[in-house]
């Protein structure tokens, strides 16, 4: 590591390492921690006259709020600043009471649910055994979506509730959309400030310059300077006959120094495609080769559509300000408070060109380019495991593409925006991706424990590199797969690979459930069978394993994950004796200890 | 497939139960486990894939497009007009690729996934067919002539023929348990066979029952032939033959076809003791450690004909008489609409490789449907009932007509475009394909699907010298097993590779003699250059009447040319 730590560096950068080490040692002193993701469960109070530090917790899902998080710990440790950084579910509840300085980045899903590693402290703060916080100086950034009516909600049920047990708002609270650096950078530099003038700064050691960062991969690549992978496979693994167009690809990360382990999520950076920004500029009837100037960078308007701005994907403050523009009375009332409702499918059913063509309205280039949402990395869980594939890496992804209305039309054609961009890609064509990390989806460090994945449709591409990662390493633990999709003769994805795997005992279970096969036979009546009826016919069997120590895994659709969910309440109640609150309350536990674990999207 | 010997398999089978229904209930995999694959024969049913998709699911990381092949068990090839819409439903719904009529006068349905096998077979029975001994080393459908012209007689001789493939139907219960869900009853797993032994027979073995002067079913191609002998109207009795066969290796000297040899006379009284005492004989003397010598053709060749028909009479109990006089006209089907001696119509249709689907431009699936409906409410007392009728020639006769409902017929047969034997050649009409691809797992080339083409580019030789009205027996085969008994093809092409076939000549046009190999692993282009001539010669050198195949004997391009692969001599008319 001292290598690593010391390599590159010049005499004048070595001096200025003494110091550091120095100001560290002499800090360690004093009981306080610097910058460090680490969990602090172990970790001293701190003494009641320590000099004030800065707390900061993110509660992220898909990481847009560790990496907020991120920013400002960085930020203020550069400020001289004494700083801690945890995830929510490390941070030590019982500690709360003798917080001075809290920041708080949280991000809110879907209907209004907090990111999974938050769902402890959430719960902690809003219940009963929250303590009263006089001597709080607290706040909180929240991230959301406003396309959904519980917009932020939980940043705004924790800014609120702080309020109520009596902590002091230190900053107002801030609310990010979709587009996060419009709220999220000023906020950040508000709470700075604040924090520079209750912390006094400790008198600097140094310029204190970052140095590489120990513990994550030593490459230069991410999300802001992604990788250009060259596509290797581009290949559809879902049969003739099947209604969807499910692809297996593979990149090769060969001379990026990239790393990642199975759970990990890959981001892609798609661009539009180009059919589509023609649509929409016929549509407005723009000139796409102008020069459009937008915060600072002047490109082709072609190039802000393309490469630059959300095209598939409605958005509340678009439809907002295109009804401006538009003054139609239809558009106005669906944005009314009263009809969420029909707003949410018109979002759900509708890309931009389908509300440009029904409610025609004047746009300048530069209005579009300011109004239209920044273009956003998608991001798919990796399906493979380095340990076995090396230097690629490996991708499940469904080819999202339909006809609006159901009927076919040359203007009818439209498409996920990644999902295309990567299903169009040819074999040797270059990709922009980056690793996004996800410790929350991670194998049992013990390799001896079993596991139970639950991962339907193109949920299965993370299990595919769980299967491969034991594999490589030779656990001893089982494997159980429940796998589902719509026909076994045509959508059983990797189906040879599966048979391999139970054939050479890398995998030890695999559980069936192909919801559209069967409806001919006598019986049928009893319906689609899904992941969940498979498990919950094997109930006995997964309480047995989950309580012999067994990690539980649900990687898919939102929806599916909470029927999952419902039915491993029903198993825990059913099997293990215990009342339905219980057995809920075992759930939150085993995810809290991190042997329940969940990518669902 | 399977590394266990066939005889293993059967022997640890339990009566031929193997896993099967563990290998049914797996969703992993929609095949069998490998012996039950052996297994499933005897039950009916082949395990396939579609060859046309291999290498796509391979790369798709999706094992082969698994799908089973189901055969019924139908003695002449006989279903009313109930069993036929049941059986149109069953195609509709759980197949894929129609009704597909055999060169054995049974039905095969293609397509059906494993999952819905089960499903399949109870709907089968509940048709009242069953497909048990459809398939395996057991004895197979057994084929009757399919169009009479002597009522009586061929409804006597029909009557046999179902209670002779009833009798020798395995005696094991293991169908039912599995497909019908019936209990297991004392002895289950060990039932006795009291024909067939513990380990059935070496191989597969067929049947036929023929009226002369029609050879429909090429009686000498089966393993046990019954040739009836009726006069003024009455069914005196049989000549028996033995030992004839299909099936043989590309370039397996040891492999060959066979004609079958007539050794006797018998009265109808005497069809079951004959029957058991051959297929007894053949079950202790067939090979069992060299599977490819196991048919009847080889244990007589091996053992010797006089030395088997010996056993034969021993076991039966009673000698052959001496064999009557036969006499064969053609091995092709009449048709059209014929009158039977008691006054009721049969109407023969070509159906071109025995497919009936509603596909590619045909709506025969949808026209015959319409024509059993109207038979349905044609009363009729138990002799002559409407009735459909397979041929082993792949086509398809409506028997059984009350003179009052032939217009009716007609109009429909007109309507859905099933009146190719109007305006066919006569090649056309009598040419007969395996099914080959996409399905069978043993074809080399192209059967059924390059039949259509190859008879229209033999049709313009035809044309080039005059020949178009004659008749010539056209046969082709994806592979020498010769399920579409290509070896008594006056020309025949038996499949070597993709797009490339051996080329046989010089079969009669009676079932009598086989052909020879001519031009060995050749494409269209060359099989049309090497016809072109000797059409050339045919046309300006045949004597009256003569045949194709005839002609070439007699003119020596067979002989001269090629050595003879087959080891049958041409059969003497008696007179």
């Amino acid at each position: 590591m001292l290598a690593r730590l010391t390599d590159g560096l010049d005499v004048a950068a070595l001096h200025w390492l003494s110091g550091y080490a120095a100001g560290l040692a002499s800090q360690q002193l004093r009981g306080v921690r610097a910058l460090q993701s680490v969990p602090l469960s172990e970790a001293p109070l701190a003494d009641a006259d320590s000099p004030a530090r800065l707390t900061i917790v993110f509660g992220s899902q898909t990481g847009n709020a560790r990496r907020i998080a991120e920013r400002l710990a960085h930020a203020a440790e550069a400020a001289g600043l004494a700083v801690r950084l945890l995830r929510a579910d490390a941070y030590p509840t019982r500690e709360l009471r003798n917080e001075r300085h809290l920041v708080i980045v949280i991000s809110t899903q879907g209907d209004g649910d907090p990111p999974d590693d938050a769902r402890g402290l959430v719960d902690f703060i809003a219940g009963k055994r929250a303590p009263q916080l006089p001597e709080l100086h607290y706040a909180v950034l929240g991230l959301g979506d406003s396309s959904y009516p519980q917009f932020c909600a939980i940043g705004r049920k924790l800014d609120e509730r702080l309020a109520e047990l009596g902590a002091t708002r230190w900053i107002a609270r801030g609310d990010a959309d979709l587009d996060i650096d419009g709220i999220a950078t000023p906020w950040l530099d508000a709470a700075l400030v604040a924090a520079k003038e209750s912390l006094k700064p400790q008198a600097p050691l140094a310029t204190v310059t970052p140095l590489r960062p120990l513990t994550a991969t030593t490459s230069a690549w991410a999300r802001d300077n992604p990788f250009a992978a060259e596509l290797l496979v581009n290949q559809r693994i879902s049969g003739r006959g099947s209604e969807k167009d499910i692809r297996h690809f593979e990149l090769s990360l060969e001379g990026s120094g990239l790393h990642y382990e199975p759970g990990d999520a890959l981001g892609v950076w798609p661009i539009n495609p180009p059919k589509l920004v023609d649509a929409v500029l016929a549509a407005l009837d723009l000139d796409g080769e102008r020069v459009v100037n937008h915060d600072g960078q002047g490109l082709p308007l072609r190039q802000w559509l393309g490469e630059k701005r959300e095209l598939t994907r409605l958005s509340r403050p678009f439809v907002a300000s295109h009804a401006t523009h538009a003054r139609n009375d239809a558009l106005d009332r669906l944005l009314a408070p009263d009809n969420a409702d029909a707003f949410a499918r018109l979002l759900a059913a509708n890309q931009v060109i389908d509300l440009l063509r029904a409610y025609p309205g004047t746009w300048s280039g530069e209005e579009l380019v300011a109004a239209l949402r920044p273009l956003a990395p998608r991001l798919y869980s990796l399906a493979s495991s380095q340990k076995e594939v090396g230097d690629e890496a490996h991708l499940t992804a469904a080819h999202v593409e339909y006809d609006v209305d159901g009927i076919a039309s040359d203007d009818s054609r439209r498409w996920g925006a990644a999902s295309h961009f990567l299903a169009r890609a040819v074999e040797g064509e270059k990709l922009p991706v980056f690793i996004e990390r996800n410790e929350r989806f991670r194998l049992p460090k013990d390799a001896s424990r079993d596991i139970i994945m639950i991962g339907p449709g193109t949920g299965v591409a993370p299990f595919r590199g769980f299967v491969q990662e034991r594999k490589a390493i030779g656990a001893n633990g089982r494997n159980w797969l429940f796998f589902g999709n719509q026909h076994a003769r045509s959508d059983f994805l990797y189906q040879l690979e599966w048979q391999d795997a139970l054939k050479r005992g890398k995998l030890h279970r695999l559980d069936l459930a192909f919801s559209r096969d069967g409806l001919r036979e006598a019986g049928s009546a009893l319906g689609k069978t899904y992941v969940q009826h498979r498990l919950l016919e094997r109930g006995a069997e997964v309480h047995a394993w989950i309580e012999n120590g067994a990690h539980l895994y649900v990687c898919g659709a939102i929806a599916m994950g909470k029927d999952v969910h419902a039915a491993m309440i029903d198993i825990i109640a059913g099997h293990g004796g215990k009342s339905i609150d219980d057995a809920g309350d075992y759930l939150n536990e085993l995810q809290a200890q991190g042997r329940y674990a969940r990518d669902v999207y | 497939m399977s590394a266990h010997s066939v005889e293993a398999i059967k022997q640890t089978s339990a009566r031929l139960r193997g896993t099967l229904l563990e290998s049914l209930a797996n969703p992993v995999t929609g095949a069998l486990a490998d012996d039950d694959q052996t297994l499933i024969k005897y039950h009916g049913s082949y395990q396939q894939d579609d060859r046309d998709i291999r290498d796509e699911r391979r790369r798709q990381k999706l094992e082969p497009a698994y799908s089973f092949m189901i055969r019924t068990r139908t003695p002449g090839g006989v279903v009313t007009p109930a069993q036929w819409l049941k059986l149109d439903a069953i195609a509709t719904t759980w197949a894929e690729r129609g009704l597909r009529i055999t060169t054995r006068q049974a039905f095969q349905f293609h397509g059906v996934i494993k999952g819905e096998l089960k499903s399949t077979m109870r709907s089968i029975n509940a048709a009242l067919i069953d497909t048990l001994a459809a398939c395996g080393d057991v004895n197979r459908n057994v084929v009757v002539a399919a169009n009479p012209h002597v009522s009586r007689a061929h409804a006597l001789v029909h009557a046999q023929a179902a209670a002779l493939s009833e009798h020798l139907l395995p005696n094991t219960r293991a169908y039912y348990e599995i497909w019908l869900d019936e209990e297991k009853l004392a002895g289950s797993g060990e039932e006795v066979e009291p024909i067939y032994g513990a380990t059935y027979l070496p191989r597969k073995f067929k049947i036929g029952f023929a009226i002369p002067p029609h050879n429909d079913i090429d009686v000498f191609a089966q393993d046990l032939g019954f040739i009836a002998v009726i006069v003024d109207g009455d069914l005196h009795g049989y000549n028996v033959s033995v030992g004839g066969g299909m099936g043989a290796s590309h370039g397996d000297p040891e492999t060959y076809p066979r004609i079958g040899n007539v050794i006797g006379f018998i009265a109808p009284g005497q069809v079951t003791a004959i029957a058991e005492a051959v297929i007894t004989t053949q079950r202790d003397w067939g090979n069992r450690v060299v599977r490819k010598r196991a048919r009847l053709k080889y244990t007589i060749d091996d053992r010797g004909l006089d030395v088997f028909k010996a056993e034969v009479e021993r076991r039966a109990g009673f000698a052959l008489q001496t064999s009557r006089p036969l006499e064969f006209v053609h091995n092709g089907d009449r048709f059209g609409w014929l009158q039977g001696d008691d006054g009721r119509w049969h109407l023969t249709l070509r159906i071109i490789a025995g497919r009936v689907w509603d596909r590619d431009g045909s709506r025969h699936l949808s026209g015959l449907r319409e024509i059993a409906r109207v038979l349905l409410d044609v009363a009729g007392d138990a002799i002559s009932t409407p009735e459909f009728r397979m041929t082993a020639n792949q086509n398809l006769v409506i028997a059984n007509v009350p003179d009052a409902q032939r217009a009716r017929i007609d109009a429909l047969v007109t309507h859905y475009r099933l009146d190719d034997y109007r305006t066919a050649t006569p090649t056309r009409l009598n040419a007969i394909a395996c099914v080959a691809l996409p399905t069978c797992g043993l074809a080399m080339a192209e059967a059924e699907r390059y039949l259509p083409d190859f008879i229209a580019a033999f049709e313009s030789l035809l044309d080039r010298h005059g020949l178009r009205e004659q008749p010539i027996n056209l046969r082709i085969s994806g592979c020498p097993n010769g399920c579409s008994r290509p070896y008594l093809g006056e020309i025949a092409l038996v499949g070597k590779a993709p797009g490339r076939y051996n080329l046989m000549l010089g079969a009669d046009h009676r079932g009598q003699r086989l052909n020879a190999l001519y031009r060995e692993n050749i494409d269209e282009a060359a099989i049309l250059a090497a016809l072109d001539p000797l059409l050339a010669r045919y046309a300006g050198e045949r004597t009256r009447d003569e045949y194709f195949g005839d002609f070439l004997l007699r003119a020596g391009v067979i002989a001269a040319n090629v050595k003879i692969k087959s080891r049958a001599l041409p059969i003497e008319v008696l007179p």
